[in-house]
C-alpha cells in the first residue's frame, strides 16, 4: 500500500465525518494504534474544519509515505480561499478561533509529526505526517 | 520515565488497588500521575494505559465495553492539546515575567534622582510601583545656588506603557537647563513634548516645585496633580496645597500659573501620587484626614522615616498588596 488513496472534498460539515472516517480507516490499516488513530482523526478535523470556516471548499487527501524504511500517513489539505493573513500568528499557542481550547493550526502541529503550510491569497495548502512507530 | 514503564507501574498498581482497596495504593496512583505530567504524557495516553491494563486483568472484558475506551481516547485528546497548549503559555509567562523584570531594573536605573542636600532642609521619598512597572516618578534637581527642584508625576495607566512615558519624561526634564527653571515654564515645556510624543488618551499629571534655599520660598505650578499638603509648625496644622492646571498632554499650549508659599522653620511641604490617596481599605478609599494623621502621628521624625513609616502604614492597610503605584516625598525645613 502506497502513493496517492483517497480524496474527500470537503464543502460541508458533514464532510469533516467523511475525512475523519476515511482517515482513520487508512490509519487502522498502515497500523497505527487506538490512540494514535484518534490523534490522526483529530488532526483531520481540524484541518478539514478550517476550509469549511474559512474556504468553503477544498480537499483533504490522504497518502502512505515511505520513506528510509518508515512508513507514514501523509494528508494534504487544500483550500483556493482567501488564505492566511499571517501564518506566524495563526501558529501561536493562544491565537486559534479555538479560543484557547488547545486545537486550531498548533493543535495540528502537535498532534502530527511533520507540519508544513503554504498560503497565499489564492489559497492554503497544509501537508502533515504522522510515522509510524 | 517512559510510556512503557509507566504502564507497568500502572498495571501493577491497578491489580493491587482492585484486589485491595488500599488508599496506600492510591497514594501511589498519585505519585504516578505527578510523574506522568513531568513526562508530558497526555491524558489520551493515560487512558491507553488503563485500557491495556485492565485488558490483561480481565482477559473477558465485554466488547462493547472495551469500544467505550476507544470513545473515550478520542475525547480526551483535545484535553490533552489543551494542556499542551496551557504548559506552552505558562513557560512563555515565565519568560514574559523574566524579560518585565530586566526592564523594570532597567527602567530603575533610567529613573534613579538622588535626594539633593542643604543644610536647611530635610528630604525623604519613596516610590514603589504595585506591579513590576513603575508608573509614578520624582526627580529633584538642585541647580548652582542649591535650588532645588521637585517634580512627582504619574502616568495614567500603570505597566509598561506608564514606564515608557516616564521614561521620556525624565530625558525630557534632563536636557532643560538647571538653571532658573521657574515651574511655570518647566510644566509648559513638559506638556509640549507630552503632546507631540505619547498617544492622545494617556495623560500625566505632574507637581513642579522649585525651592529656593535663600529666602525660603516655595514656587510651585501642578498639571493636574493630587494636591498636596503643607504642615505648618507654628499652628501644627495641615493645610491643602492650592493649586490648578490641566493634566500634561490634553491640550496644545496650555499656560501653568505659578504659586508660591513661604516655608517656615519646623514646615513640611508633602507630596504624593494618587496611589496614596485612592488607597482601598477593603470597601473603602482612605480620607485625607486619615493620611493627615498618619504623618502627624511620625511628623517627628527625619523625613526619611516619616515616608518609610507613612509606607508601612499604607502597606499593612492593603494587605501588603498596592493596587496602584505609591509615591510620596517629604520635604522639611529645619533651620
Amino acid at each position: 500500500m502506497k502513493g496517492a488513496l483517497a480524496s474527500v472534498p470537503i464543502s460541508k460539515e458533514w464532510d469533516i465525518v467523511g475525512a475523519r472516517q476515511t482517515g482513520r480507516n487508512i490509519a487502522k490499516q498502515i497500523g497505527f494504534g487506538s490512540v494514535d488513530q484518534a490523534r490522526i482523526a483529530t488532526a483531520i478535523s481540524e484541518l478539514a474544519r478550517n476550509i469549511y470556516l474559512y474556504a468553503g471548499i477544498g480537499i483533504v487527501s490522504f497518502e502512505v509515505l515511505e520513506e528510509r524504511s518508515m512508513i507514514g500517513l501523509k494528508i494534504v489539505a487544500e483550500d483556493a480561499g482567501p488564505g492566511i493573513n499571517d501564518i506566524g500568528k495563526a501558529m501561536q499557542d493562544g491565537f486559534s478561533t479555538s479560543g484557547g481550547l488547545g486545537a486550531g493550526l498548533p493543535g495540528v502541529k502537535r498532534l502530527m509529526d511533520r507540519f508544513d503550510i503554504m498560503s497565499s491569497n489564492q489559497g492554503t495548502k497544509i501537508i502533515v505526517v504522522k510515522w509510524l512507530r | 520515565m517512559s510510556i512503557a514503564k509507566s504502564s507497568d507501574n500502572y498495571k501493577d498498581l491497578l491489580l493491587k488497588y482492585v484486589e485491595t482497596n488500599d488508599e496506600e495504593v492510591l497514594y501511589q496512583a498519585e505519585k504516578l500521575s505527578k510523574s506522568a505530567i513531568q513526562n508530558n504524557i497526555p491524558p489520551e495516553e493515560i487512558v491507553n494505559i488503563h485500557y491495556q491494563a485492565i485488558k490483561e486483568v480481565f482477559p473477558n472484558l465485554d466488547k462493547k465495553l472495551k469500544d467505550s475506551f476507544y470513545f473515550l481516547i478520542e475525547t480526551m485528546i483535545s484535553y490533552g492539546l489543551a494542556h499542551k497548549e496551557y504548559e506552552v503559555l505558562r513557560e512563555k509567562q515565565i519568560e514574559l515575567r523574566s524579560e518585565i523584570e530586566i526592564a523594570a531594573n532597567m527602567q530603575n536605573t533610567l529613573l534613579r534622582t538622588t535626594i539633593p542636600k542643604y543644610p536647611s532642609l530635610d528630604i525623604g521619598a519613596k516610590s514603589v510601583p504595585a506591579k513590576i512597572m513603575n508608573g509614578d516618578y520624582y526627580h529633584f534637581v538642585q541647580d548652582n545656588d542649591d535650588n532645588i527642584g521637585i517634580a512627582i508625576a504619574d502616568v495614567s495607566g500603570k505597566g509598561i506603557p506608564a514606564a515608557f512615558c516616564m521614561s521620556m519624561i525624565k530625558y525630557a526634564m534632563e536636557s532643560f537647563p538647571t538653571h532658573q527653571m521657574y515651574p511655570d515654564a518647566i510644566l509648559e515645556m513638559l506638556n509640549r513634548i507630552v503632546i507631540r510624543n505619547v498617544d492622545p488618551g494617556m495623560f500625566v499629571t505632574m507637581f513642579y516645585g522649585l525651592y529656593d534655599v535663600l529666602n525660603n520660598q516655595f514656587y510651585y505650578s501642578t498639571a493636574g496633580h493630587e494636591p498636596g499638603l503643607i504642615y505648618r509648625k507654628r499652628t501644627d496644622s495641615f493645610e491643602d496645597i492650592d493649586a490648578r492646571g490641566l493634566l500634561l498632554g490634553v491640550e496644545k499650549d496650555v499656560q501653568y500659573v505659578q504659586y508660591e508659599t513661604q516655608l517656615n522653620v519646623g514646615d513640611l511641604i508633602i507630596l504624593f501620587t494618587d496611589g496614596v490617596t485612592e488607597c482601598r481599605i477593603g470597601e473603602r478609599f482612605i480620607t485625607r484626614e486619615e493620611i493627615i494623621e498618619v504623618i502627624h502621628e511620625h511628623i517627628h521624625l527625619p523625613a526619611e522615616e516619616v515616608v518609610e513609616n507613612v509606607y508601612k502604614y499604607f502597606e499593612r492597610m492593603q494587605n501588603f498588596n498596592f493596587c496602584d503605584d505609591f509615591t510620596f516625598i517629604i520635604m522639611k525645613r529645619t533651620q
